[in-house]
């Protein structure tokens, strides 16, 4: 799947920049650092921004494009943020033939945003997963730790309100 | 002794060296087998699956290119299950390749192409697969991309690794695959060279050069034009190889023939630029030496290099000469002293340059780089180019006369000729350098130290009592490396060549392309080097400073090499630019 690169704007703290900094230390002479950095910066940041690949980038002296290679390739690296609510709809085989497509499509339009995007106020994250092992309960979503099931596209408008 | 591994390729016993591969051990035997993805020390990742052969013993069909030899092993290259595998997977890859192939720059020379041809594919829509949209990337000065031709073979990603560059590779998976820039950023706005070594590496037309050629047709039909060209020293090498010629072959007098036939009004040799660089760049080097200024000096000749000084060793800059390259001292003596000379407006002269590189046409457009208040050079064209140019013209290349170039800027010496390859410019120093030093005309010609095609090579020289320790480095990647001990205080040198491609400009990213397999078995940087030396050694001026139309130009127009003039004219200077 291609990745959705949040447009935005980057607030990394102090901290944060220690704590991936450290990471770096750790791990900067190890073979092939550019995973397990990345990984760590997931941690820190939730996500993998161009501020933070650039990092990366010089500490380490990998290219930029080996970086944003491996960040693209792996499907747990997101480029963009998480929200305080984070809804994954399954698309799993046995979801997606209840309709959860309808369902992911649905609070695209909802919320305004791609799936592996968050919305401008930092609320909500989407994304589309596979298979969660709850088939008996399809079409399943979850936000954050709920998990809501055998939905139907009327249902999107009261899990959101839930949360707003 | 190296070990050596014995196994039947076909049937056939050979015995190869221990750590060989099965495509080493075929070839050993007398058998080809097709690659595409596989391009020797650049890309061996097996990835591609043309190369498969079969394993007696083995469960699946192997990738011949990285899979090693071991004793007593049984391959068989060219068995129905090998042979079917292959076109199979040529069916695949067309099922998402733009198949444009009649308006394609590539069609003749496309390595897919041929291979579907020998594969005898009949319907090249066997499979129907999603084409990925033509997006087309004309963001950079020097080359265009196309991933509708894209095959995914990740050469070009070598390539540009294999120049400390790595500013493309592969991004995302499976289907949405693409080769690009990180976060999706242009060519053009990413630090790009623009060395073009991905182009020549390229086995389709994903990767082209930006095509000059229809903006100089229309140059030449302009009567209200003064068209002059000129040509790289490294073009009389490999200019026939787009014709047919065995690589080295060497076409001085075909190519300005060609070239007069074309149109232009005056064919001139950017060697005589080449000699100019070494009367500026000597001096300069002797004044930097005298005066206690920032050494070791760099050299400036190759735009590849300069810009990769720019965005990757801005700390170098101070190093850097400031002489104006070969292509624009030629460039700027045609808009300025030639100009003045025959009483055209510089403005109305289009020059030409025809060049081994696709940085020089990036370097046209660089800032200071138009001593007449007009861009010294308007278009650099490729080896490629110049070479389609001939063939849409209609003129048969191979049987046309030798002719010369046009005088005073089409003559030159040996030490110009010699620029071509690694260590040319170099050697053209030194023996300009010598006789400087020694206040003598010295009999040694030939500085062997710094000749072949080593990566990073050293040499040391006593010349009028002055200790000189040079280097002489090819290929980004021993850039980096010798810049990196320089800065550690590891090395030290006085004087240092850098050429931006592995080998010279020979190995310029605007040279003919030649086929993998041609690049993967035959000593191609060394044939076209050997070929420029060839070409020195028949000359009968070898020193730049002994060039008669050097003395001449000096003598009425720049008065001595650095002055006033000369460095409002030849010189120029460089940035800082971003590293992404």
């Amino acid at each position: 799947m291609r990745k959705n690169i949040s447009k935005l704007p980057f607030n990394g703290t102090k901290e944060q920049e220690a704590k991936l900094l450290a990471a770096i230390e750790a791990n900067k002479d190890v073979r092939g650092a550019v995973m397990p950095v990345l990984q760590a910066a997931q941690d820190i940041y939730g996500y993998l921004p161009f501020e933070v690949q650039k990092i990366i980038s010089e500490k380490l002296n990998v290219s930029m494009e080996e970086v944003y290679g491996v960040a693209t390739f792996y499907s747990q690296f997101a480029l963009s943020p998480k929200g305080k609510y984070h809804i994954s709809v399954c698309l799993g085989t046995a979801c997606y033939v209840k309709g959860s497509g309808d369902i992911l499509n649905e609070f695209i339009s909802k919320l305004g945003i791609e799936s592996e995007e968050c919305t401008a106020d930092g609320k909500f994250s989407l994304t589309a997963c596979r298979c969660i092992g709850a088939c008996g309960l399809a079409p399943v979503l979850t936000v954050n730790d709920d998990v809501y099931g055998r939905l139907t596209v009327a249902d999107v408008d009261g899990i959101l309100a839930k949360y707003n | 002794m190296e070990k050596m591994i014995n196994l039947k390729v076909n049937g056939i016993a050979v015995s190869v060296p221990e750590g060989s591969t099965i495509l080493d051990a075929a070839r050993a035997a007398g058998n080809e087998i097709p690659t595409l993805c596989y391009l020797k020390e650049i890309n061996e990742i097996g990835a591609c699956r043309i190369c498969v052969v079969e394993v007696k013993g083995a469960r699946s069909l192997v990738a011949s290119c990285v899979y090693p030899v071991s004793e007593g092993m049984e391959v068989t290259t060219n068995s129905a299950r090998v042979l079917d595998s292959r076109k199979h997977t040529l069916e695949l890859i067309l099922s998402t390749h733009n198949k444009h192939c009649l308006s394609c720059i590539r069609s003749r020379n496309c390595e897919l192409q041929k291979l579907c041809k020998e594969y005898g594919i009949s319907d090249e829509n066997k499979f129907e697969g999603a084409i990925p949209p033509s997006e087309i990337d004309y963001s950079a000065a020097h080359l265009v991309r196309d991933n509708s031709k894209c095959i995914l073979c990740r050469r070009c990603v070598g390539a540009c690794k294999n120049q400390y560059v790595a500013v493309i590779g592969a991004n995302n998976r499976g289907f949405d695959t693409e080769i690009g820039c990180a976060f999706n950023e242009e060519l053009g706005s990413v630090s790009c060279v623009s060395c073009g070594q991905c182009i020549v590496a390229c086995p389709t037309g994903a990767l082209t050069e930006k095509d000059d050629t229809d903006a100089v047709f229309a140059a030449l039909n302009d009567p209200s034009k003064h068209v002059v060209v000129h040509t790289a020293p490294s073009i009389r090498a490999t200019l026939g190889e787009c014709f047919g010629m065995e690589p080295g072959s060497l076409v001085t007098g075909k190519m300005a023939a060609a070239l007069r036939r074309l149109g232009f009004d005056k064919v001139f040799d950017t060697d005589f630029g080449a000699d100019l660089t070494i009367m500026e760049e000597a001096t300069e080097f002797l004044t930097r030496v005298k005066t206690g200024g920032v050494l070791p000096m760099i050299t400036s000749c190759s735009p590849g290099w300069v810009k990769f000084a720019e965005h990757y060793y801005p700390e170098f800059i101070p190093n850097l000469s400031t002489c104006k390259s070969p292509q624009q001292m030629q460039g700027a003596v045609i808009k300025t002293w030639y100009a003045q000379k025959n009483n055209i407006d510089p403005k109305d002269i289009v020059c030409v340059s025809v060049m081994p590189c696709t940085a020089k046409k990036f370097e046209c457009g660089r800032d200071d780089e138009d001593a007449a208040g007009v861009p010294d050079v308007d278009y650099a064209l490729t080896t490629r180019e110049v070479a389609r140019m001939i063939e849409r013209a209609g003129i048969k290349f191979t049987s046309l006369p030798d002719e010369d170039f046009d005088p005073i800027l089409g003559e030159s010496t040996g030490a110009s000729v010699i620029f071509g390859a690694t260590g040319g410019v170099m050697e053209a120093a030194l023996r300009t350098a010598a006789d400087v030093l020694e206040g003598k005309s010295m009999e040694n010609l030939v500085y062997s130290d710094v000749r072949g095609m080593e990566g990073i090579k050293e040499a040391s020289y006593t010349l009028g009592g002055i200790d000189v320790k040079i280097a002489v480095c090819s290929g980004l990647n021993n850039v980096s490396k010798l810049l990196d001990s320089i800065k550690s205080g590891e090395a030290t040198y006085h004087f240092i060549e850098i050429m931006c491609c592995p080998g010279g400009c020979i190995n310029g990213g605007g040279q003919p392309i030649q086929p993998a397999e041609v690049r993967n078995t035959v000593n191609l940087k060394g044939l076209r080097a050997s070929a420029l030396y060839r070409e020195d050694e028949g000359k009968a001026l070898r020193k730049s400073h002994e060039s008669p139309a050097i003395k001449f130009i000096y003598d009425e127009f720049f008065g001595e090499p650095n002055s006033h003039k000369a460095h409002e004219i030849l010189h120029t200077k460089y940035v800082k630019r971003e590293k992404f």
